[in-house]
């Protein structure tokens, strides 16, 4: 096996092996119903952190992401409720305002230099600030639109359902892991997180990828508010806080490396499904609180990390070592 | 030396503060009206003081970590921790003293893991204090049980909202630490190796520095500040909140650090100047409420100092800055 798919295949088998251990526990666990659940239930941060992968792999970080769901979930239901609008034009509109927005942070942490992390800091703040000026309240979608949309569901047997929202993340998966990893994107992407300067003497378009890389990332979030709002059927300007932390923990589960340069699209499923998975545990087990969730996701990401480590220090030996110091 | 000090009082940091105690003053002329009541201070500017002193607490600790080329995601949730740590055991029964102690070295504790995992394992600063950012709210409402635990120890509540002299206790305490922090770091080597360390790591190894250690002595200070701030936040509202308190503290103190004059690339610091940069923003969170404005520009106003701030860092505006001032310093060929 490639050593390069080791992280992968860790996620992967530790995912089933979990999976495994929670079916044995409570065998409702296998049915198609819960299945069909964790896709719909964690769509919204499964979209987000496509583009958080591809943010990651570059060698920046994204904090912006919960609040431009937050803000995309307000922008939406303003214009559908209130103004009147159809959804497919509000979400065009959203979809847009949030490209501009991707674009303008892409162009500051290139041309200001600065570090991505403090750039999609501030536009967190902008972010959560304009959806909180916008309205302070939660607003209700009532839309034929909406309900149609809810509508939309493939039936399993076993009762499980296929939600639109459900498929919608899958789609965008195999969207990016198409992106990532066989056109010309995604290897601009991969050259820029492995070392920019010598990406950029390889004839690398800096500019351009990075604007584009944080474009792509809001809008993701943004379609990822667009699902939120579907999902909940109203704008929240508190919406989705801290969904850029679970986008960030799902990726380093993924497998894929925060120093950049290195990664997978669907390990970043996995990821995903085993935060799903930690949470459907809990619900299933009912004795564990909440906050266990949250216990259990920081020990995975530490365990990732120090994985992530004992895999490169010993692929290293004999090569020169991926990370930086 | 009696020039050095006049250029370091006309520091942009300082001019700001002012410039914007004088917008909130022009906006709500009351602002600088300061009362004698019950023993202690009251006015718009005191509860400047009052209200900056958990970030600039947090900001102490935060300095030196931004200044190895760092950053402590951590500190807000440990701020939960250690709050929940100290409310609990007061309401259990022990003795305030040992109850503050107590949450103290859990600060330190988690500080030192911080630093245990960049120091030793070579871990990120961002991810590694990530852990700890996600997971220490868990361990928070876990300590607290998912309640906000209220209590009604005088001794502990006196922390939060006593007075010391007629100022705030959350000030005083402030500005010992920050007092403190700045000898240790000002008036030892130490602050000579933080600063090695930011600029270029195994270089500061190879002359000699223990950077390991001083990693790690670094991000357990960071701990233990968040500790401090999160008693003082858990001592004002006389309650342990695992969910709020602290939230979202950290990005304003490293806010704080950022306005504070302390670069982002590691080498420069100032802890007094990130002490400054916390009462700037508090003092614009002040003025945005005292003035009327919603409160949800707060959010807004902090994204437009942060581009700011950005802007005038940036080597483009250093190179363009380089044909006034003959600091070609940064000037970096490119």
């Amino acid at each position: 096996m490639k050593r390069s798919l080791r992280p992968l295949a860790a996620t992967a088998v530790i995912f089933i092996i979990a999976y495994a251990l929670s079916v044995m526990q409570f065998p409702g666990m296998l049915s198609t119903r819960v299945l069909g659940n964790f896709l719909t239930d964690n769509a919204f941060l499964g979209i987000a952190a496509v583009g958080m992968t591809f943010v990651i792999i570059s060698g920046g970080i994204d904090l912006s992401v919960g609040a431009v769901i937050g803000f995309t979930g307000v922008l939406v239901a303003v214009l559908i409720s209130w103004l009147g609008f159809h959804p497919l034009a509000a979400f065009a509109i959203a979809l847009g305002v949030a490209a501009i927005f991707g674009a303008a942070m892409g162009a500051a942490i290139h041309y200001l230099q600065v570090p991505s992390f403090i750039v999609t800091l501030a536009g967190m703040f902008l972010a959560r600030g304009g959806a909180s000026v916008i309205t302070q309240d939660s607003v209700p979608i009532n839309h034929d639109f909406y309900s149609a949309i809810s509508d939309l569901i493939i039936r399993l047997p076993g009762g499980g359902r296929l939600s639109f929202i459900g498929l919608l993340m899958v789609a965008i998966f195999l969207l990016g892991a198409l992106l990532a990893h066989r056109t010309r994107f995604g290897s601009y992407v991969y050259a820029l997180g492995g070392n920019p300067v010598s990406a950029s003497l390889m004839g690398v378009p800096v500019a351009r990828t990075t604007v584009q890389i944080y474009t792509l990332s809001s809008v993701l979030a943004a379609l990822a508010g667009i699902v939120f709002s579907l999902y909940t059927s109203a704008g929240y300007p508190l919406a989705a806080v801290g969904v850029e932390l679970d986008a960030i923990s799902a990726v380093v589960i993924g497998g894929t490396l925060l120093t950049g340069g290195y990664g997978f699209v669907l390990g970043t499923f996995v990821g995903v499904m085993l935060l799903g998975l930690v949470q459907t545990y809990i619900i299933f087990d009912g004795t564990l609180s909440s906050w266990w969730t949250k216990i259990v996701i920081g020990i995975l990401l530490f365990l990732f990390i120090v994985l992530q480590r004992i895999i490169f220090a010993a692929s290293a030996s004999g090569e020169e070592s991926p990370e930086k110091a | 030396m009696k020039r050095l000090h006049l250029e370091r009082l006309a520091n942009p940091q300082l001019l700001a503060l002012v410039a914007v105690l004088l917008i909130n003053w022009a906006l709500f002329p009351n602002f600088f009206r300061i009362s004698w009541q019950d023993g202690r201070l009251f006015g718009s500017a005191i509860d400047v003081i009052n209200r900056g002193a958990p970030v600039a607490i947090l900001a102490i600790g935060m300095t030196g970590v931004i200044a190895t080329k760092g950053v402590d995601l951590s500190v807000g949730a440990i701020m939960a921790v250690c709050g929940a740590v100290a409310a609990t055991m007061v309401v259990a029964g022990y003795p305030t003293p040992i109850a503050v102690v107590a949450a103290l070295l859990v600060g330190l504790t988690c500080g030192l893991w911080n630093g245990f995992l960049v120091a030793v394992l070579d871990i990120q600063p961002i991810v590694a204090t990530l852990v700890l950012m996600v997971a220490g709210r868990g361990i928070a409402q876990l300590i607290t049980e998912g309640s906000i635990v209220t209590f009604n120890d005088p001794a502990l509540i006196f922390i939060g909202t006593g007075s010391f002299l007629g100022f705030p206790m959350a000030a005083v305490i402030a500005l010992v630490l920050m007092i403190l922090v700045t000898l240790l770091v000002r008036r030892t080597a130490i602050g000579l190796f933080i600063q090695a360390i930011g600029v270029n790591r195994s270089a500061a190894s190879l002359a000699g520095i223990h950077s390991r250690m001083l990693l790690m002595l670094v991000y357990a200070l960071s701990g233990f500040c968040a500790a401090i701030a999160g008693i003082v936040v858990a001592a004002d509202i006389r309650g342990a909140d695992a969910n709020n308190s602290g939230l979202w503290l950290e990005l304003d103190a490293i806010l704080a650090v950022v306005i504070g004059g302390t670069s982002l690339l590691g080498g420069k610091f100032s802890i007094p100047l990130a002490v400054v940069g916390a009462l700037i923003i508090q003092a614009m969170n002040t003025g945005i409420l005292v003035s009327g404005f919603r409160p949800e520009f707060n959010l807004i106003v902090k994204a437009g100092m942060i581009i700011l701030i950005l802007m005038l860092q940036s080597p483009l505006v250093g190179n363009a800055a380089g044909f006034f001032k003959r600091d070609t310093r940064r000037a970096a060929p490119k």
